[in-house]
């Protein structure tokens, strides 16, 4: 290997521990913040750093839509609602170590295990090994293409499924219900 | 190739699943329940992208985006329910809206 290419390498190995970093502790910020106004902050943080890793796997695609899909339009969707839901204060941890609490951590604890496991087990041999991708790999172009061609009852699919979720949460927000 | 090798991409995605599983777990308000949901979705996003890159094969990442919609639509049905919640006065403590239970 040559040095331009060791100097590259290098330097995408940099930017990706400093975005696996930002995502872990994001996350972790996610779900200890008190306030949920923070966690939804702290998610945003989460999805840049998660759209930067995104990038260095090749799905430019992929890394703007998560963009554009979560922090354009999930997130403030979210800071909407709990703006308008107005602060309420929780302990973050429900009040202290009880059996909920353990029992919970366990069962994180088992799940996170599992998968380690079963992937590491699955696939110890050959994840060291990989093809080698092509130019137009994950960009928009070629992603039209594989959706819209190969994957296009899966397309057609998800927009049923966004225009019922849409119908829903209209239902569901609306005032002329007077029910309970 | 240049950078990390999939295997590390996979374990960040299985703790922050793992992280998103926690919060799930623990936490009591009905809105950071649906943040966490959030975390583990991310978490699959990026094991699929991340093998989709491994095997040369673009079905993870239409996969990813499909996931991307069905996360957009839980939320937008979630917020829905938080909205009527609100509304009703009821509490967002996810332990006290047990009345559907058997």
């Amino acid at each position: 290997m040559n040095l331009a290419a060791s100097a590259g390498n290098a330097l995408v190995w940099i930017v990706w521990v400093v975005a696996a970093f930002s995502c872990l502790a994001s996350g972790v910020a996610v779900i200890s913040f008190g306030n949920p106004f923070y966690s939804a902050l702290a998610l945003i943080g989460n999805l840049a750093s998660l759209a930067v890793m995104y990038l260095l796997l090749n799905a430019e695609f992929v890394a703007a839509a998560q963009v554009l899909v979560y922090a354009g339009a999930v997130v403030v969707m979210f800071l909407f609602v709990i703006a308008y839901v107005g602060p309420r204060r929780e302990t973050p941890w429900s009040g202290g170590p009880s059996w909920q609490t353990i029992g919970a951590v366990a069962a994180a604890g088992a799940l996170l295990v599992e998968i380690v496991v079963a992937v590491g087990m699955q696939a110890s041999g050959s994840l060291s090994h990989e093809t080698r991708v092509g130019a137009t790999f994950g960009t928009p172009a070629w992603v039209g293409r594989v959706f819209l061609v190969d994957h296009l009852l899966a397309f057609e699919i998800t927009s049923v499924v966004l225009l019922v979720a849409a119908v829903g949460g209209v239902i569901l927000g609306s005032h002329t219900r007077r029910a309970l | 190739m240049l950078g990390p090798d999939t295997a590390w991409y996979l374990a960040v995605a299985a703790v922050l699943f793992g992280i998103g599983a926690l919060g799930v777990l623990i936490r009591r308000n009905t809105l950071v329940v649906l943040l966490s949901l959030e975390l583990m979705l991310n978490a699959g996003n990026l094991a699929l992208i991340a093998l989709s890159r491994h095997f040369h094969n673009g079905a993870g990442q239409i996969f990813a985006l499909s996931v991307m919609a069905v996360a957009a639509s839980e939320v937008c049905v979630g917020l829905g329910l938080v909205v009527a919640l609100n509304r009703r006065r009821l509490s967002l403590d996810v332990d006290s809206l047990s009345e559907l239970r058997g």
